[in-house]
């Protein structure tokens, strides 16, 4: 299977990158570990006339600890989020999550701003930079903005991202206390449900991907919770649970209980 | 486009089309059939090379984005007639079958006994996630990984 015709771009910088994007608007794509983009172009689902490169822009795969946060750049591998100390000390929870994803080929390639960008929702990360409340931090023809996690996912395939920002790194609190548990696809290993559960203070913070068509914070069971998993019955209150073959809306629904359960007893 | 890519010890420039994947350059254009394409879409781990030392799934990578980088292939993993010590256990344990799926195998488990020189069987089927093989039941392949392991620890 080969793509159709396409121009390739290596773009040495974020303002390189930013700059072709608006020039190149609908046209283009930015390419970073590849592994939705590829395969998707592949089965010519995507068709984009120009490919963006920022795989090899200088900085954006270091992981930095600043102050009560730990800065991960954009093209940061799943792979390199897993095998972190710094992150493995201060967000145990997104090394937790980072070691769901696919298999090890796909960690070694595929990146955190990628999958965010891409916004499947499957996808393992969404539910845990919620539950965090990360920002992501991105760069546009005007300069950079923080999103927060909470605005940043809009729907299936749909982020807060404007045609011409790109994703450069992700801020994460430090966490204390959090987990990430997930019922996984047999075969490709993304979440049919995911949760991830940061306990704060006496409070906790819960995201769920896999459930609805946009990842969320299950607030009703963060309302509800008061120190034991019992809240875990409101997982999916006021959400409209997907289905599909792998589950339907009443098996979907249980498991999201069955793993938010699991995530506040952890 | 051009690119410079190493492969098995040997630099190699081309003028290559942006669209098409590692795969097909090492298999069209080198000549090299070792790696193979099972799903061509990333599921199944036919195709897995090692790039920068790191095991990942060729068919999904361009040619261009290899551009610089060094690579091995299952052809480069023996030495002149003597097999790689991975490639020795897959033989001794009867670790392939029709062998289809064994290049991928190979070179996933290069990369396992990189990063964990003595992994427990459990961690080696944790590592062979992303690679299918449709004959052996996988048992023998598990057990050929860590004879291998043994081998290079010995
Ligand atoms: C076999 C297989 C199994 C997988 N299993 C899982 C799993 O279990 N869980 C999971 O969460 N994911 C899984 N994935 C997806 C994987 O994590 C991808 O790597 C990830 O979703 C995309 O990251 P990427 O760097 O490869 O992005 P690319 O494929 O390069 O890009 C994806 C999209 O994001 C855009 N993009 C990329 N980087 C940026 C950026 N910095 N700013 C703005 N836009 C950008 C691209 O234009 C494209 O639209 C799997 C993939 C495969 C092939
Ligand atoms: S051929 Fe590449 S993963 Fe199947
Ligand atoms: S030996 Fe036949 S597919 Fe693995």
């Amino acid at each position: 299977m080969i793509p159709s015709k396409f121009n390739y771009i290596k773009a040495s910088s974020v303002s390189e990158a930013v700059n072709l994007l608006d020039e190149h608007g609908f046209d283009a794509k930015i390419l970073s570990g590849g592994h939705s983009l590829i395969p998707a172009m592949k089965l010519r689902l995507n068709r984009p006339e120009v490919v963006i490169d920022i795989g090899g822009i200088p900085g954006l795969d270091v992981i930095t600890e600043e102050g009560d946060a730990v800065v991960i750049g954009a093209n940061c591998t799943h792979q390199q989020i897993l095998n972190s100390q710094v992150i493995y000390k201060n967000v145990n929870i997104l090394k937790q999550t980072a070691a769901t994803i696919g298999d090890v080929q796909v960690r070694n390639k595929g990146t955190i701003g990628g999958s965010l960008a891409h916004a499947d929702p499957s996808a393992d990360y969404p539910a845990t930079v919620l539950a965090c409340d990360a920002t992501i931090i991105v760069a546009g023809k005007n300069g950079s903005r923080n999103i927060a996690a909470t605005d940043f996912f809009q729907g299936i395939f749909t982020t807060a991202l404007e045609d011409d920002e790109i994703i450069t790194a992700v801020r994460f609190p430090k966490i204390a206390h959090g987990n990430y548990h997930k019922f996984y696809q047999s075969a490709s290993r993304f979440a049919v449900v995911g949760v991830a559960v940061v306990f704060d203070g006496s409070g906790v913070k819960v995201g769920i991907t896999g459930v609805a068509d946009t990842p969320y914070r299950a607030t009703k069971v963060e309302e509800a919770y008061n120190g034991d998993s019992s809240a875990a019955e409101h997982a999916v209150d006021g959400v409209e649970v997907m289905s599909d073959h792998f589950a339907d809306v009443e098996y979907r629904s249980h498991l999201a209980k069955v793993f938010v359960k699991k995530g506040l007893e952890a | 486009m051009k690119i410079t890519v190493k492969v098995n010890g040997v630099a190699y420039t081309h003028e290559v089309e942006p669209r098409i994947s590692l795969t097909h350059y090492l298999r069209e254009i080198l000549d090299l059939t070792g790696t193979h394409i099972g799903c061509d879409t990333s599921g199944c781990g036919a195709c897995t090379v090692t790039m920068d030392g790191k095991a990942v799934k060729s068919c999904t990578i361009l040619a261009v984005q290899a551009d610089g980088s060094d690579i091995t292939t299952i052809e480069g993993m023996a030495n002149g007639n003597e097999m790689h010590p991975i490639q020795a256990a897959f033989k001794e344990h009867h670790g392939l079958q029709c062998g289809f799926c064994t290049p991928g195998m190979v070179m996933t488990a290069a990369d396992i006994l990189k990063n964990n020189p003595n992994p427990t069987e459990e961690e080696v089927r944790h590592g062979l996630e992303g690679n299918f093989c449709r004959c052996t039941g996988y048992h023998n392949i598990v057990k050929s990984i860590r004879h291998a392991a043994e081998q290079i620890n010995s």
